[in-house]
């Protein structure tokens, strides 16, 4: 992109204003034929959809084949109250489920361990045992829903309840279809839930990753995932850059580790975040296509051209969500959702206008669904393919997306790869900065959040919130002693103990032992904390 | 430079107590606040309110500000407001940013809380807060 007319303002006639994206990426004018990408006749950038490089999607029907996949994240409380939301969402036209753990899921921790005080249940749901899993899902065929599990360090323990709940259910592995997240590297960077050291936890995501490439051709084993790089400050384009060099990451891993590429490759999936400026996303989306093909066909020699796909979840911007008269946030979803739409997402979770609040009510989850369908049935903007292609202000921004994620690449690799940088904290650091630019342009009001520091009058009614009852925690705790009460206890011992022994042994596969623990009912913290015993704990270095 | 009435710097530990990652709030803040020339020491993640108030009491701090995103501050702050009690301190300023319901602030000020800084709120506001407040 070039640089903005330099004319003053007061010249042109201009408001005085940063002409700049989100991002702080400046915008010109007007953009012409002369920023479209030079035609290259042996390999188009754009090309069409459903061909490489997939700039303009990954079909070549896109939305007129089949609509994205409505998936809303949720998770509450036990298993019997999510169940419930579960099954509200459903009824509601919700063509997909999603899975938030509580934050001692997310741990490894028991509902009953002290740090768990206060936190069982409310950012997501309780699950300690197999048990847990299979009450989540009580009463749903999981041989014909898919289901994403939000869930990262623990993820191969959570995947085997979720396979061990199924199986006694009498579906085999291979019917689940779905995704979980287990995105490790962005843990470190952004979402900072984890279990142990980086080294051991990717060697765990690998184990999985081996594992469903050989036992659940359905499923999604990694969503890797830009969305909490994004909420923890990030810019677009580091969002987009950090994203994809932590797939590659994943997939130079698995090819040492001796898989075919074209073996786990078309199984890989994404999961962007939508932020509130519109053409910026919608570029992030197209480079991020292009980039993923090139890399996968080009860097790593996948012939399969599922390989080279790029299929991606997208969530609205919590961030962008404000306390301040929170009704402004089912629009500001909705510019979101409509970016992630142009973008060419496969599935799509919209915010709730509550959530700078608390988790979401039933009536405000349906209105962030309802807004999904308005656009998916109303506006009219499935009926064409990328109706944005082409568009000179898209394609060069499409460009510059690309363009700053191999500058970011190349900085990468210089520091010795992704997981080096993570460990001297280099992604940490620039999403550090990013953030803090972005507030100080806020709180000095060069960029204006309505309701926050402008137009602030008219902010005085209540908004009704859901209540997480404190007694919930007593519940879970109590669920999971009956669970300890009835188990056997020594096969749970013969069984952690083969965790660990599988845990030392280089080269050893850990999905086997897991399901074994997961049998006979050996809670999550339980299996957390055996492999902590071999491979230890992480710390981080607080940066600010 | 921001100084209390003995010329020293004032000291501020920014916690992030419980389990939730969400730094973005407390990492601004502690460097909004250093540049406002006040000395800060952030904890990082996951910490538990024992560790905190053993913090504030090593690096003698003037104020602590609570960072919690993930609806367990009933069950936190009072734990952490507690402890200080317990262990005779009764002289730092104790602020708590995050997601906090309307309806949870009259408690938590009951509690000791001096004031709650909601999502929105003006990060000057937030360093002017503790500034003006620790050891006033």
């Amino acid at each position: 992109m070039s640089r903005p007319q330099s004319r003053s303002r007061a010249a042109s006639g201009e408001r005085d204003v940063p002409f700049t994206t989100l991002s702080g990426q400046p915008v010109k004018a007007l953009y012409d034929a002369s920023d479209l990408p030079a035609p290259r006749e042996e390999q188009p950038s754009v090309g069409r959809p459903g061909e490489y490089p997939f700039t303009r999607g990954v079909y070549p029907s896109m939305y007129r084949g089949r609509l994205w996949t409505m998936r809303q994240f949720a998770g509450f409380g036990t298993p019997e109250e999510t169940n419930e939301r579960f099954r509200y969402l459903i009824d509601h036209g919700q063509t997909g489920l999603s899975t938030a753990f509580d934050m001692p899921s997310l741990m490894g921790h028991d509902s009953d361990h002290p740090r768990s005080l206060g936190e069982v249940g409310r950012e997501g749901v309780a699950v300690d045992t197999v048990e847990d899993m299979e009450t989540l899902f009580d009463g749903i065929d999981l041989g014909d829903v898919t289901v994403s599990m939000t869930i990262n360090a623990p993820a191969p323990i959570m995947l085997a309840y979720y396979v061990v709940a199924a199986e006694e259910k009498g579906i085999p592995a291979t019917a689940l279809g779905g995704t979980i997240q287990a995105d490790i590297l962005k843990e470190y960077i952004a979402q900072k839930e984890w279990c142990f050291p980086i080294d051991p936890a990717m060697r765990f995501l690998g184990d999985m990753i081996e594992w469903c490439s050989q036992q659940m051709p359905r499923w999604h084993p990694v969503s890797i995932s830009g969305y909490h790089i994004r909420e923890a400050g990030a810019t677009a384009a580091q969002e987009l850059a950090f994203t994809l060099k932590d797939g590659l990451t994943y997939v130079e891993q698995a090819v040492e580790r001796g898989l075919d590429v074209d073996d786990f490759a078309p199984r890989l999936s994404f999961f962007f975040n939508a932020q509130i400026d519109f053409f910026e996303e919608i570029a992030k989306y197209r480079a991020a296509r292009r980039i993923w093909a090139r890399e996968l066909k080009e860097t790593f020699g996948a012939k399969n051209p599922k390989s080279w796909l790029m299929r991606f979840h997208t969530q609205t911007a919590g961030v962008s969500l404000t306390a301040q008269q929170p009704l402004n946030n089912i629009i500001r979803t909705t510019i979101e959702a409509l970016a992630g739409v142009l973008g060419g997402t496969q599935s799509l979770h919209t915010n709730s206008y509550d959530e700078a609040l608390a988790l979401p009510t039933e009536e405000a989850v349906r209105i962030a669904l309802r807004t999904q369908q308005i656009i998916a049935h109303e506006s009219g903007v499935t009926n064409t393919i990328d109706p944005l292609g082409g568009s000179y202000f898209v394609e060069a921004l499409t460009d510059e997306m690309e363009r700053q994620a191999y500058a970011y690449f190349d900085k990468i690799d210089e520091l010795g790869g992704m997981v080096d940088a993570v460990k001297t904290s280099y992604p940490q650091r620039e999403i550090a900065d990013a953030a803090y630019e972005l507030q100080t342009a806020i709180d000095e009001g060069q960029r204006i959040v309505v309701g926050v520091n402008a137009f602030t009058e008219g902010d005085d009614e209540q908004t009704p919130i859901l209540h997480i009852d404190p007694a919930l925690e007593r519940k879970q705790i109590d669920r999971l002693n009956a669970v300890r009460a009835r188990r056997d206890g020594e096969a749970v011992e013969a069984a952690l103990l083969r965790v660990r022994e599988t845990a030392a042994q280089e080269g050893a596969n850990l999905m086997p032992a897991l399901l074994e623990a997961a049998r006979v009912r050996a809670s999550e913290g339980e299996l957390v904390e055996s492999l902590q015993t071999v491979w230890g704990a992480y710390t981080e270095t607080p940066i600010f | 430079m921001s100084t209390t009435t003995t010329g020293a710097k004032v000291r501020v530990v920014v916690a992030k107590p419980g389990l939730d990652g969400h730094d973005r709030g407390a990492k601004i803040i502690a460097r909004a606040l250093r540049d406002a020339g006040m000395e800060v020491i952030y904890t990082g993640l996951h910490q538990t309110p024992e560790q905190i108030v053993e913090t504030v009491i090593q690096e003698d701090a003037d104020a602590v500000g609570l960072s919690i995103l993930s609806g367990a501050h009933m069950t936190l702050v009072p734990r952490v407001v507690e402890l200080l009690r317990e262990q005779g301190v009764d002289d730092v300023l104790v602020t708590v940013g995050g997601t906090i319901p309307a309806d949870d602030i009259p408690q938590l000020k009951r509690l000791g809380v001096s004031e709650v800084f909601t999502p929105g709120a003006p990060t000057d506001a937030i360093v002017e807060f503790i500034r003006g407040g620790a050891r006033a």
